[in-house]
């Protein structure tokens, strides 16, 4: 069977409606996709400052290239890159060549940030010493450190790599952990209510599967090799998306409808939690938390009293 | 049936195996199809794509992670 809108060889089925494209339709459907997602749900306004997150995977390589197209073809808002270095040797360090690579050639300014600058240890280092789990402590990290250089750097928006998969796996990773209050802050772009301590994050691939994703990244030549995270499948999320692509292999569409229901109630959610929200700063470093101190700056104390200890018994 | 040459990118590792097409390659080797994109001569393919004798064909993950 041919591409449904011409005799050229498909290079995807897509899941929710059993549809064959070629290289040439696919890319049209995707870019076309993502930039309505932008449009309808008002992602960027005129003169955004949008900083792109990127780790140099296909995700975010892929969102940096559609922002770059869209600001060369408006000229209404302004890009640039940041990206986080946890420290996860053989993994990390080769992404982040790609996301070099491709802001060198596209003239994208890129602001690299790391765990061990930041915090004294990278990721590697600070596992060894602790019994914590990888996402645990890089989840954290990662979010404190985006939203903080976010603002040193002036960015009104940080524009993410997150696909349906991802969304769909926090969804039900809410459900099964009863934390209806933090699904009310998904949806394509992140809150509940604007807060300047925030910088508001943007998801333009929040309607692309994660093979859609990999396959324009393939087809457009974006990353090198598709690497993966050393850490993702030891985590909850790993067990949660293992199930999801379970689920949607034997049942094609799955977690399109996981993305469409939540939609319908995500208004509901919002405007529900409204009234709930506190947000303080932190005391010890004045970043938002709902807490008196955040989540970042007690792993870092755990984290460094570890290693005191370790050095005193070594 | 036709000798097929598998690279799966997620172990670094090549195997060989009997097989009439790819979604046949993802069955023996127990694969979810939702978590690979199939390569043959660096063109993307479809599980239901006949593959011949001596095919090499990549598994490539898309599973990033961060």
């Amino acid at each position: 069977m041919p591409c449904k809108n011409c005799l050229e060889k498909p290079v995807i089925q897509l899941t929710n409606n059993n549809i064959k494209l070629c290289k040439q339709h696919f890319i049209r459907y995707f870019e076309r996709k993502v930039l309505n997602t932008i449009h309808n749900y008002k992602l960027i306004d005129k003169n955004d400052k949008v900083g792109v997150a990127v780790s140099g995977g296909k995700d975010s390589l892929t969102v940096l290239n559609i922002l770059t197209m869209l600001r060369n073809k408006t000229r209404k808002f302004s890009i640039e890159a940041i990206a986080i270095d946890e420290g996860i040797k053989g993994y990390r360090d080769k992404t982040l060549q790609d996301a070099k690579k491709f802001c060198k050639d596209n003239k994208i300014k890129l602001s690299i940030f790391s765990y061990k600058e930041e915090f004294g240890s990278t990721l590697d280092n600070f596992l060894k010493k602790s019994k914590f789990k990888a996402c645990s402590v890089c989840g954290p990290f990662r979010r404190y450190l985006l939203n903080k250089k976010s603002k040193e750097l002036g960015f009104t928006k940080l524009a993410t790599g997150h696909n349906l998969d991802d969304e769909a796996q926090t969804i039900m990773m809410n459900y099964f952990r009863r934390n209806i209050e933090t699904s009310a802050r998904l949806g394509p772009i992140t809150g509940i209510i604007k807060d300047k301590r925030f910088v508001r994050r943007i998801k333009p691939l929040y309607f692309m599967t994660q093979k859609e994703v990999a396959t324009y990244a393939f087809l457009k030549g974006l990353t090198s090799e598709f690497l993966e995270c050393p850490h993702s499948t030891d985590s909850y999320r790993g067990e949660i998306m293992k199930m999801l692509n379970d689920f949607e292999a034997k049942y094609p569409g799955t977690k399109h409808s996981i993305i469409t229901s939540f939609m319908e109630i995500l208004p509901m959610l919002k405007e529900n939690f409204k009234g709930y929200i506190q947000i303080n700063s932190c005391k010890n470093c004045g970043e938002p938390t709902s807490q008196e101190i955040c989540q970042t700056c007690k792993l870092v104390e755990i984290l460094k009293n570890k290693a005191k200890n370790v050095q005193a018994h070594s | 049936m036709n000798m097929i040459k598998v690279y799966i990118e997620k172990e670094n590792k090549v195997v060989k195996l009997e097989a009439s097409n790819a979604k046949e390659v993802l069955t023996k080797l127990n694969i979810n199809p939702e978590t690979v994109l199939l390569s043959l001569n660096n063109e993307l393919i479809l599980q239901e794509t006949k593959l011949n004798n001596n095919d090499e064909l990549k598994l490539l993950s898309v599973i990033s992670g961060g």
